[in-house]
C-alpha cells in the first residue's frame, strides 16, 4: 500500500473517531498528541529530509505560542523609548498568523547563521537558541509575565453552520481543528519533498559536495527548509497556546524537543508518515500507561519501548513496515510465476 | 609551453595553492581548447586533484586566476561554476546512496528546472509538466550511460562500475560545457574501462570539452587529444600523446630514470 493510501485511511479513522468515542479525555490526549505531531512533522523536514538535526526546535514552537498569545491579548513593548509601543489585542486568527510569521523569521535567522555550520555545530547552535529563548521568556517579565504565565488566552474562533462565528473552546472542535492543521502540514511537506526543492534537500542530506557539483545551492535550500520548518512549528505552538489558553516559559523545555525527535526517529525519519505514526505511539503510550501501571514504572516502560524500537528498527517503524510489505509482495510474485530471477537481481 | 589563445575555453594562469607552509601547487599555467579531450597527468602528489578543486571552486587558490570563457572562476562557489557549465565528478565514488538511480539523475537535473518553494506547494500544471520533462530527460541520460535497466535500483547498492556510470550521468545532467573527470576508470575492469572510454568520446563528439585526470596510461594515451603533464605542482610538458610519450623530461619525472621506452 502506498504512503498516501495509508495516510488517507488514517485520516478517515481519525475523522470518525469522535463519533465512536465521545470521551473528553481521549480527545484531549489525541489533540495534544496531534499538536506535537505537527511540530514533529516540521522537525522531520529538517532532520529527515535535509539531514540536519535541530535540537532547539521547541524554540520555534514556543515563539509561535508566545507571539500568537501576546498578539491576541494585546501587549506593551518597552524598547527603551519613553512610552512603550502599545499593540492592541488582535483577532485570534491574525494573531496565529503573526505567530507563524515571527517563528519563520527566526527560522530564517537560524538558517542564515547555519551558513557554514553543519552536523554537530548546527545542533549546538539550535540548542543554544532554544535556551536563550527560554531565558528571554522567563526574564522579560514586562512582556511575557515571566514565570507567572500568560493567562486567559482566547481560543481560536470558527464559523459553524447555524451558530455563526463562535469561539472554539470545546474538545471536539479543537480535535477537528488540529486534525485539519495536521492534514495541511502533511500536505505541504508532501508537496515540498516530492519537488525540485525536496530533491535539493535530500541531495544535501545524501552528499553535499556532490549536490554542489551539479549546481544545487544547498545553503539556500537549507535556509528555505529552516524557514518552513520553523513557521510550521510556530503554527503548532500558536494552536497550542489557544488550545490550553495558558502558557509559561516551560513551553521552551528541552524535553519537548526530545519528544519531537523521538517521534521522528522511532516513526522513521525522512518518511512522510514516520512522525505521524511515531507521534501517535509516543503521544498515546504515556496516557495509556497512566491507567495501567504505577507512576514509577511508566517512565521506565516508556524508555524500554523506545530502546527496543531504536535497537530493532533503527530506521524507524514506517521504513521497517515498508520493507516487510516489499518482501511479502515479492514472495507472492515468485509464488505466482515460479521465477526466482526477481529476487536475485534486486 | 602553452601560449593561451583567445579561443581557449579554460585558462589556468599562475595558480598557486598553499596550505600553510605546504605547497600543493607552486605555479600552474595551462589552457584547454574547446571540443577536446585533455588529460592532466603526473605522479601522485603532482597537484592534479588540487587543480580540479581550484577550477570547480572547492578550493580557493592562494594566487592566480582561472578563466572560463574569459570569466574568473576563483571567487565563485561550486554551484555558480556548475551553472556556467563547468561540472566535475569525484575521485572516490560519489552518489546519493539512498536515492534510486532515476531519482539521482532527476535530482542532478536541478539546473534544468525552475520550480521553487511556492511553485512546489501549489503544484500548478506548469510544475507538473516540468516534472515530466525532467523525468524523461533523466531517462534519456540513463540510456546514454547504459543504466536504463537499473533505473529503480537504489544507488548505494549498485556495483562499483555502475556507480561510476551513474556519477557520470549525473554530471551530464548538469549540462556541462566542460566536464572534469577525476580518475573515472579507477577500479574498473578492462571491459568496463573500454565502455567508459567510448562514452567519453561520445560525450566529446556531442560538443562537451573533457578534462581528465587519470592514472591508466593506456586509456590516457588512446583517448586524449592533448596531454598536460604536472610534476610537483608545476606544468612540465604539454602536447599530443605522441609528443608526451617521447618527451625525455616527462619520462624522467613521471616514469622514472630507468625507463627509456614507454611506448604502448
Amino acid at each position: 500500500m502506498t504512503e498516501r493510501g495509508i495516510a488517507s485511511i488514517l485520516v478517515v479513522l481519525l475523522a470518525v473517531l469522535p463519533l465512536a468515542v465521545n470521551n473528553q479525555y481521549v480527545l484531549f490526549t489525541l489533540t495534544s498528541a496531534g499538536i506535537l505531531i505537527i511540530a514533529a512533522m516540521s522537525l522531520n523536514l529538517l532532520l529527515g529530509y535535509a539531514g540536519q538535526l535541530s535540537l532547539g526546535h521547541v524554540a520555534f514552537f514556543g515563539i509561535g505560542a508566545y507571539v500568537s498569545a501576546l498578539c491576541s491579548l494585546g501587549f506593551e513593548f518597552y524598547y527603551g523609548a519613553e512610552s512603550p509601543l502599545v499593540v492592541p489585542s488582535q483577532p485570534v486568527w491574525l494573531a496565529l498568523i503573526w505567530g507563524i510569521v515571527v517563528a519563520g523569521i527566526f527560522g530564517w535567522i537560524i538558517g542564515k547563521l547555519a551558513f557554514r555550520v553543519r552536523g554537530a555545530y548546527f545542533v549546538i547552535l539550535t540548542i543554544g537558541f532554544a535556551q536563550v529563548s527560554r531565558m528571554v521568556a522567563l526574564n522579560w517579565v514586562s512582556l511575557t509575565n515571566g514565570p507567572m504565565a500568560l493567562n486567559n488566552i482566547p481560543p481560536l474562533s470558527g464559523w459553524l453552520p447555524g451558530y455563526g462565528v463562535v469561539p472554539l473552546s470545546g474538545r471536539v472542535e479543537n480535535y477537528y481543528l488540529v486534525l485539519a492543521f495536521g492534514i495541511l502540514a502533511y500536505w505541504i511537506i508532501s508537496r515540498i519533498v516530492h519537488s525540485r526543492v525536496g530533491r535539493a534537500l535530500i541531495a544535501l542530506r545524501e552528499n553535499e559536495s556532490l549536490a554542489r557539483s551539479v549546481g544545487i545551492k544547498v545553503t539556500r535550500y537549507l535556509v528555505l527548509a529552516t524557514v518552513v520548518s520553523a513557521a510550521m512549528a510556530g503554527g503548532a505552538g500558536a494552536i497550542y497556546a489557544h488550545y490550553v489558553r495558558v502558557i509559561d516559559p516551560d513551553v521552551f523545555l528541552f524535553i519537548y524537543t526530545v519528544t519531537m525527535v523521538i517521534m521522528v526517529m522511532t516513526g522513521g525519519k525522512g518518511t512522510l508518515l514516520g512522525p505521524v505514526i511515531g507521534g501517535l505511539i509516543f503521544g498515546i503510550i504515556p496516557e495509556l500507561l497512566r491507567h495501567m501501571v504505577r507512576p514509577e514504572l511508566q517512565l521506565i516502560l516508556y524508555g524500554v519501548a523506545m530502546i527496543l524500537i531504536v535497537f530493532f528498527l533503527p530506521q524507524g517503524i514506517v521504513p521497517a513496515l515498508a520493507k516487510l510489505g516489499d518482501r511479502v509482495r515479492r514472495k507472492s510474485k515468485i509464488g505466482k510465476t515460479g521465477v526466482l530471477k526477481d529476487s536475485l537481481t534486486t | 609551453m602553452t601560449v593561451s589563445t583567445p579561443t581557449d575555453l579554460l585558462e589556468v594562469s599562475h595558480v598557486a595553492v598553499r596550505f600553510g607552509g605546504l605547497v600543493a601547487i607552486a605555479d600552474m599555467t595551462f589552457s584547454v581548447a574547446p571540443g577536446k579531450i585533455v588529460s592532466l597527468i603526473g605522479p601522485n602528489g603532482a597537484g592534479k586533484t588540487t587543480a580540479f578543486n581550484v577550477i570547480t571552486g572547492y578550493l580557493r587558490p592562494s594566487a592566480g586566476r582561472v578563466l572560463f570563457k574569459g570569466r574568473d572562476l576563483t571567487q565563485m562557489s561550486p554551484p555558480e561554476i556548475a551553472e556556467l557549465g563547468v561540472v566535475r565528478t569525484f575521485q572516490r565514488t560519489s552518489v546519493f546512496n539512498a536515492c534510486t538511480v532515476l531519482e539521482s539523475v532527476v535530482t542532478a537535473l536541478h539546473l534544468r528546472g525552475t520550480t521553487e518553494l511556492l511553485g512546489a506547494i501549489l503544484r500548478r500544471a506548469s510544475v507538473v509538466a516540468e516534472e515530466q520533462r525532467l523525468h524523461s530527460e533523466a531517462e534519456e541520460l540513463l540510456d546514454i550511460a547504459g543504466l536504463s535497466h537499473r533505473a529503480d535500483a537504489v544507488a548505494g547498492t549498485l556495483a562499483y562500475g555502475e556507480q561510476r556510470l551513474l556519477a557520470l550521468a549525473m554530471a551530464l545532467a548538469a549540462k556541462p560545457i566542460m566536464l572534469l573527470l577525476d580518475e573515472p576508470a579507477a577500479g574498473l575492469n578492462p571491459s568496463e574501462t573500454q565502455k567508459f572510454m567510448e562514452l567519453i568520446r561520445n560525450i566529446r563528439d556531442r560538443g562537451v570539452t573533457v578534462l581528465l585526470v587519470e592514472h591508466d596510461m593506456h586509456m590516457v594515451m588512446s583517448i586524449s587529444d592533448r596531454i598536460v603533464v604536472l610534476n610537483n605542482g608545476q606544468m612540465i610538458a604539454g602536447g599530443s600523446p605522441q609528443e608526451i610519450q617521447n618527451n625525455p623530461e616527462v619520462i624522467r619525472a613521471y616514469l622514472g630514470e630507468g625507463l627509456t621506452n614507454v611506448k604502448g
